[in-house]
C-alpha cells in the first residue's frame, strides 16, 4: 500500500519535473547479473541503481525478449521465516542508489524461451514509473556465484553499464 | 578360562575408555546456538536426489546440514546453498564427511531429478530429499519448523513460505547448532570443523 501510495506520488513528481528529466536518463546500472538455475527454474537477477538526478526515480519492474515473465520482488525473514513477495516499485533516491541483491529485492526471471548458461549475457529492459526504461546488460552467473563476480572476471559488458561510480 | 581372566580388566579398563570418550563429559565450544539435547536425533522417511528412498539412518558417519527449501525458490534458498557451498569450501577435504540435506517444503513440483540437478548445481555434497507431503511435514515438525503454501497467481505459480534456519546434526546423527540466515560464515565453519574433527564416531 505505501509503496503503491509512494510510487503515485513518485510518478507525479517526475512528470511534474517536465519532459526532460526522465527517470532512465538518470539512472545507471551496474553489477547486473542473473543467478542461473537448472532447467526452466525462475532465476533472480540483481542490480545495483545509481541516480545522478535531483529527483527520485522508481524501479517498477523489468522486461525480457527471452524470459515470458519478469516480477519485481522483494524476499524477507521474519521470525525465522522466509517469505518472498511482490512489490510495486523500487525508490532509487536523488544522488542516491537502490540495490537488488540476494536476500532482497531482486526481479524474478521466469519461462525461459531458451536455455541460458553461465556466462551468457542476457539483456533486461529495467522499467520506471515514469514510463522511461533503460536496456541493461545481465551476465549470466552460476547457481552457487555469490555476486556478479567482477572480482574474477571482469564480464566486458559491464565497462558500459558502469561509468560513473562516483566514489560511492 | 584363565585367559579370560586375565583379559577382563584390561577390557573393562578399555571400554571404560571408550565411554569416557564418547560421552563427552566436556562439551564441544561451538558457536553457533548450541541445541545440543533440545532437538531430536536426525529421522525422516523420505525419496533423495536418485529416487531411492532414504532415512536418517543412511547419514549416520556424516555431519548433516539440514535445510528446508524449494526449487522455485529464486532467491533465498539458492543463496543459502551458495552460501553452504562457500563453507563446504572451506573445509577443505573434510567437508567430505559433511552432507548438505535440502528438503523439500513444495514436493508436487520437486520430483527426485529436478532436486538432483538443483542440488548438483550448487555442491557435490548437497542431497535433495523429496517425498509425500505428511512425511515431510513430519520432518518439519520434528524440528519446530514451519513451511506454508502462499495463494498462487492466475498462471498456476505459487512461492512457498519456510523456515529459514540451518539444522546441524553430529556423525551419530544428534542434533547439535542451529545457523540462522544472520549467523556469521566463521562461527559456522568453526563449528562444522569441531564436529568433523571430534571423535563423534558411530
Amino acid at each position: 500500500m505505501k509503496s503503491t501510495m509512494l510510487s503515485l506520488l513518485l510518478a507525479g513528481l517526475l512528470l511534474a519535473g517536465g519532459a526532460h528529466a526522465t527517470a532512465a536518463e538518470h539512472v545507471h546500472a551496474s553489477h547486473a547479473w542473473i543467478r542461473v538455475l537448472p532447467g526452466d527454474l525462475p532465476a533472480g537477477a540483481y542490480v545495483t541503481l545509481q541516480n545522478d538526478g535531483d529527483l527520485p526515480a522508481a524501479l517498477s519492474g523489468a522486461s525480457s525478449t527471452i524470459y515470458a515473465d519478469v516480477m519485481l520482488h522483494q524476499s524477507s525473514t521474519a521470525g525465522g521465516m522466509s517469505r518472498m513477495a511482490m512489490v510495486d516499485a523500487v525508490t532509487v533516491p536523488a544522488h542516491g542508489k537502490a540495490v537488488l541483491a540476494p536476500a532482497g529485492y531482486h526481479l524474478m526471471l521466469m519461462q525461459p524461451s531458451v536455455p541460458v548458461k553461465p556466462g551468457d549475457t542476457i539483456q533486461l529492459t529495467l522499467k520506471f514509473t515514469d514510463g522511461s526504461t533503460l536496456a541493461t546488460d545481465f551476465i549470466a552467473r552460476p547457481a552457487n556465484a555469490m555476486d556478479a563476480g567482477e572480482g574474477h572476471a571482469m564480464p566486458p559488458m559491464e565497462h558500459a553499464a558502469m561509468p560513473h561510480t562516483n566514489g560511492h | 578360562m584363565k585367559l579370560c581372566r586375565a583379559f577382563l580388566p584390561a577390557l573393562l579398563l578399555v571400554a571404560g575408555l571408550l565411554l569416557a570418550g564418547c560421552q563427552h563429559d566436556e562439551p564441544l565450544p561451538l558457536r553457533l546456538t548450541n541445541i545440543s539435547g533440545h532437538m531430536p536425533d536426525l529421522d525422516f522417511k523420505l525419496t533423495d536426489d536418485l529416487g531411492k528412498p532414504v532415512t536418517g539412518a543412511d547419514y549416520r558417519g556424516k555431519v548433516a546440514l539440514l535445510y528446508f527449501g524449494y526449487t522455485h525458490c529464486p532467491d533465498v534458498c539458492p543463496l543459502t546453498l551458495a552460501q553452504l557451498h562457500v563453507v563446504m569450501q572451506r573445509l577443505g577435504p573434510l567437508a567430505d564427511g559433511a552432507r548438505i540435506l535440502f528438503v523439500s517444503v513444495d514436493p508436487a513440483r520437486d520430483t527426485p531429478a529436478i532436486m538432483h540437478a538443483y542440488v548438483n548445481a550448487f555442491d557435490p555434497r548437497a542431497v535433495g530429499l523429496t517425498g509425500e507431503a505428511r512425511a515431510i511435514e513430519a520432518l518439519s515438525k520434528r524440528y519446530r519448523s514451519a513451511f506454508s503454501r502462499e495463494p498462487g497467481s492466475a498462471d498456476g505459480n505459487y512461492e512457498v513460505s519456510h523456515s529459514s534456519a540451518i539444522y546441524v546434526f553430529d556423525r551419530d546423527g544428534r542434533a547439535r547448532v542451529l545457523a540462522t540466515p544472520s549467523a556469521s560464515q566463521d562461527d559456522l565453519v568453526h563449528d562444522l570443523h569441531l564436529l568433523l574433527d571430534t571423535g563423534t564416531h558411530r
